[in-house]
């Protein structure tokens, strides 16, 4: 697992400021396109009651989940709206070519 | 040493409030006074989920004592001074306060002459309440559900959903009456019955007897009832009693200004026990009972108590899970606007209201587990933002609301 870099889609699955689900290896992640056209990956469940944030809207640099509108900075992760107060798990993300990877290991 | 704040209601909201003033810089005393033994916890779970052993807390206590918060739980108000400002218990000495804050909730309305103590006659507000319902059901086991609102659709899915025969009785021809378009609560209704329920409605109960062993119902129609529990879902009265015993305007809850400044100098109130001026609805007094206004005016309350500048523009917004679906309403409807419906491929479905000047009111939406949720919270944007959106994007599943967005 020295090079764990996983394909994820391609570019084009993700709306620009916008999140898809992403399922790898028994754990589920969420996969972030910002507005400036940049990817980003962070765990898939918010850290409030386990809510797939996949559903949530993306506004510029914050997801907010669907269900109790906590909300994340989803490039670093940090919690910033109640009643989230425990931060995201973030993962490095790659772009080749037109597909998007991330490294989860 | 100043007096400080305190805050009398030991749930979200108060404890939201105690937690943001330490936030903005508040550094004299808060004291937080609650009636139960639990630091405030979430309400929302208890009908929702399947039983837990402990509530879910705002914070761990010792949070509280990290920020100086004095928790004071299984402690009874029982006068407030609000000349001398001072707060009276039922055991101990008075403490004054420089400013107070009212988060005293609601108490759900019992049947007339059940003993609060009943065991299988039970409401659904508190911990113990769930806890006690929760007992009581089972795959054996029969339930009776009086009231067919939010509460009682939840604990029907719930009870179902460990085994539990239910039937829902409700006086109105229908359920759901408050809150939600007809169409929502049909399909509401269409799915409990897919599981099993069974619903009464136009009845009328004659009397509810309660033995060791079972409840009895008499209806009016000459039919006895029988089952294992009861439990009691006909809405919530404010607690204001201690408002209007130290003189405090009451409409419908304890009365606040936007600043939610109650009648009396340096008292406030917020949350389930008071009504407002909504900021979004151009002033119509409105009282709401919901998690997230809990929050929002817990918030607000704090920035108010230290005066700062600020208006509480959120939209009324409340969720209810009922098996896989879920169900939410962002906005106020009063019933007389025009209706746009978004129908999504999966048979999920958003109802839009307008006002005769083409602002969106309001948006109710159902659906498998968070399918809306992302939609919803647009259209509650804007409602905020008082859009005007065109009937033929709201109605087209594939038209981004985020498109119409102002930004």
């Amino acid at each position: 697992m020295a090079d764990s870099w996983i394909e994820v889609c391609a570019k084009d699955a993700i709306d620009e400021e916008d999140v898809i689900r992403f399922d790898y290896g028994g754990k589920t992640y969420a996969i972030y396109r910002s507005p400036e056209d940049t990817f980003h990956a962070t765990d898939g469940l918010c850290t409030h009651e386990k809510i797939h944030l996949a559903d949530g809207l993306v506004m510029d640099d914050t997801i907010e989940c669907p269900k109790h509108n906590g909300r994340f900075d989803y490039k670093t992760g940090e919690a910033v709206g109640a009643p989230v107060c425990i931060n995201l798990k973030t993962y490095p993300v790659k772009v080749e070519g037109e597909a998007v990877f991330i490294k989860v290991a | 040493m100043n007096a400080g704040i305190v805050i009398i209601g030991a749930g979200e909201c108060g404890a939201r409030a105690a937690f943001v003033l330490r936030e903005y810089g508040y550094e004299e005393p808060i004291t937080l006074i609650g009636s139960e033994a639990h630091p405030p916890y979430e309400r929302p779970p208890l009908s929702k989920s399947q039983g837990a052993s402990a509530p879910v807390v705002v914070a761990p206590r010792d949070k509280y004592a990290s920020e100086r918060i004095d928790l004071r739980t299984s402690c009874t108000v029982t006068r407030i001074d609000p000349d001398l400002q001072l707060v009276h218990f039922a055991e101990g000495d008075p403490i004054k306060y420089d400013k107070l804050l009212l988060t005293t909730g609601a108490t759900p309305r019992m049947l007339r002459g059940i003993s609060p103590a009943s065991k299988r006659i039970l409401p659904m507000r508190t911990f113990e309440h769930a806890l006690g319902i929760k007992c009581l059901l089972g795959p054996t086991r029969r339930t009776i559900i009086v009231g067919g609102g939010f509460i009682g659709l939840e604990v029907g899915a719930m009870a179902r959903a460990a085994g539990t025969e239910v039937v829902i009785l409700e006086t109105q021809s229908r359920v759901l009456t408050r809150g939600v378009p007809q169409t929502i609560a049909d399909t509401l209704v269409e799915r409990h019955r897919q599981e099993g329920v069974r619903f009464e409605c136009g009845i009328q109960i004659e009397a509810v007897r309660e033995t060791d062993d079972a409840v009895e119902v008499e209806l009016a129609d000459g039919r006895t009832l029988t089952a294992d529990s009861l439990v009691v879902g006909i809405g919530v009265v404010p607690n204001t009693q201690l408002a209007e015993a130290a003189g405090l305007v009451i409409d419908n809850g304890i009365a606040v200004n936007e600043l939610l400044e109650t009648s009396a100098a340096n008292i406030y109130a917020a949350g389930d026990c008071c009504s407002f001026p909504s900021a979004i609805y151009d002033g119509r007094r409105v009282r709401l009972e919901s998690w997230r206004n809990t929050q929002d005016q817990g918030i607000h309350a704090a920035k108010m108590l230290l005066g700062k500048p600020d208006t509480l523009a959120s939209v009324p917004w409340m969720w209810s899970d009922q098996y896989d679906l879920t169900l939410q309403v962002a906005g106020l409807a009063d019933g007389s606007e025009r209706s746009v419906v978004r129908n999504y491929e999966d048979g999920s479905r958003i109802i839009f209201h307008l006002g005769a000047d083409g602002r969106l009111l309001a948006a109710s939406g159902i659906g498998v587990g968070n399918s809306i949720a992302r939609d919803m919270k647009l259209s509650e944007m804007l409602i905020a933002a008082r859009a005007e959106p065109d009937p033929d994007h709201l109605s087209d599943p594939s038209f981004k609301l985020k498109s119409i967005l102002p930004r």
